[in-house]
């Protein structure tokens, strides 16, 4: 039995300038995903953060290794599952370019909005997890009525919810169902009726403002220098859009900007995201009335193979630019493959900018970063 | 001055806040605009999408006849070996003997819906069907051999 005395003593493990090591996750409720983070604080002070990696490692690279040029492609939705789409999007593009496949111009606009589908999506789910971060808990039901849209969407077309595996070389596994553009149509109309009840429940609250206005500032310096792509980058006034820098599938015939802020703190980059959807919309809107007909799939050979040499492919996804490489020797699988994902530079930065802040504000930083946490591990 | 920017702070704050509050509200006296899946008691009304991947079938029509020629092409397309085909060989009226299946075993755990293999499947003899509810307390009863007992293959189908 210890006496109250003992107690105190017992408790007093701090380190020589009074350092305190506080384990955020692997079961921290607020944590997304698995994310370890080990914070030595000072008081209250965060004196550094150093995650802790590999609790969801599958190593997805030297799977992918093991499997065909058709079978790849299933596995790299499980790494940012969010963004699945465009993560198997970047899969194929990378086999059509080495082979040189003609992708018909209808799986190339339905890729396309699909894409743009997913990104909203994302950020979606995004804006409801991060308000329920920062303690706000009915965003999330608003963000995920409209999310509820798209997933349906998915599910007519795509015959799942999360991980499509829609996107093959060449085209598309099957045509897009016959409501399709019905339900994009309806959905695009819920949208911009909707987007703006976000505004006044999180834009315009002045806790929530008072929460990230100014909080885990990131300069244009620090986010080239760290390797920062996607919104993060571009709230810190970066242009790293690879949409506009490298267009592909149809996002060439398409008008829409960049967005860019300069304030580079935490709203910046909620901001970022918030004007992100409006300009995918923007895209949607476009495209959903030129769907052209013809064939969903190109010709392809029944045996993939991709020429000796080396390969790059880099996408936007909804958290950065994903890059996919293959070093290939003649053969039907890929000799090494090596995915490029956006969530491990941005987090990388993590204790860069949230060191000196106050542990209430580490929430705030991280939550706008945007981890997904299967992404940075692989 | 630092007044006057504490009582602007306060009105801003109180009104940015009702704002927000007249949305809740607005939600909690039109209590038909909110969309609540009430699963699992609307299990009878459910209706899921056509394409949904819940799980490989193998149609059979009504002479218990289905259209795999057990070519294993779905096999090869399978990522994680979830498909396993024994064959047989069957002896045709005309004495002649013929390929045919014996088991199609089918690995429901390992089965990652990717649908490559229903792609891959050059006689449409397998098609993802809309279950979902899994769950079941023995893993073992998560293989499946998805050709019925008794069943053959349709005439003309090579």
């Amino acid at each position: 039995m210890y006496t109250e005395t003992e107690i105190i003593k017992d408790n007093t493990d701090l380190g020589p300038d009074g350092e305190l090591v506080v384990n955020m996750g692997p079961q921290h409720p607020a944590t997304h995903g698995v994310l370890h983070l080990v914070v030595t604080l000072n008081g209250e002070t965060i004196k550094k953060i150093e995650p802790h990696l590999g609790y969801i490692h599958r190593s997805i690279e030297k799977m992918c290794e093991s499997l065909t040029y058709r079978q790849f492609i299933y596995v790299t939705s499980r790494m940012d599952y969010l963004s699945s789409h465009i993560n198997n999007t970047a899969c194929a593009l990378l086999v059509e370019k080495g082979m040189q496949i003609e992708v018909p111009e209808r799986a190339k606009v339905v890729r396309t909005i699909l894409n743009e589908l997913t990104r909203i999506a994302s950020h979606e789910l995004w804006i409801g997890a991060m308000a329920m971060d920062l303690g706000a808990f009915t965003p999330f039901f608003y963000a995920f009525r409209e999310r509820e849209m798209i997933t349906d969407i998915m599910e007519d077309t795509c015959g799942a919810r999360l991980t499509m595996n829609y996107i093959v070389p060449g085209g598309l596994m099957y045509d897009i169902h016959p409501d399709f553009q019905t339900k994009v149509k309806a959905f695009v109309k819920q949208f911009k009726e909707k987007v703006t009840e976000y505004e006044d429940l999180v834009t315009g609250n002045v806790i929530f403002q008072s929460r990230t206005k100014g909080v885990g500032v990131l300069t244009a310096e620090d986010a080239i220098s760290y390797g920062c792509t996607g919104p993060v980058a571009r709230a810190s006034g970066v242009r790293c859009d690879i949409r506009k820098i490298d267009p592909y599938d149809a996002y060439d015939r398409v008008e829409f900007d960049e967005v860019i802020e300069t304030a580079g703190d935490s709203f910046a980059r909620y901001m970022v995201r918030v004007k992100e959807m409006n300009q995918s919309i923007r895209i949607i809107e476009q495209l959903i009335d030129q769907i052209p007909e013809g064939d969903f799939v190109g010709k392809t050979k029944n045996v993939l193979k991709l020429a000796k040499g080396e390969f790059y492919q880099r996408v936007e996804t909804a958290r950065g630019e994903l890059g996919v490489y293959i070093v290939s020797e003649g053969a039907t699988t890929p000799h090494r493959i090596k995915f490029r994902s956006p969530g491990f530079s941005n987090l990388s930065v993590l204790d860069h900018i949230a060191k000196g802040s106050k542990i209430g504000d580490l929430m705030a930083t991280m939550g706008t970063l945007d981890l997904v946490i299967p992404d940075i591990d692989r | 001055m630092f007044l006057k920017d504490y009582i602007s702070d306060v009105v801003n704050g109180v009104s940015s806040l009702l704002k927000g509050m007249r949305k809740t509200g607005y939600y909690f006296t039109h209590s038909k605009e909110i969309i609540t899946e009430q699963y699992p008691d609307n299990r009878a009304t459910l209706k899921l999408a056509d394409r949904f991947k819940g799980e490989v079938v193998m149609p059979h029509d009504e002479n218990n006849e289905h259209t795999c020629t057990g070519c294993t092409a779905c096999e090869l397309a399978c990522p994680n070996g979830t498909i396993k085909i024994i064959t047989k060989f069957d002896i045709t009226p005309e004495g002649k003997k013929k390929k045919a299946i014996d088991a199609f075993i089918y690995r429901l755990e390992m089965c990652t819906l990717c649908n490559l293999c229903v792609a891959a499947c050059p006689s449409d003899a397998i098609k993802m069907a809309p279950n979902f509810e899994h769950s079941v307390f023995d893993r073992s009863k998560l293989t499946k051999i998805l050709n019925k007992p008794g069943s053959k293959i349709k005439e003309g189908i090579e």
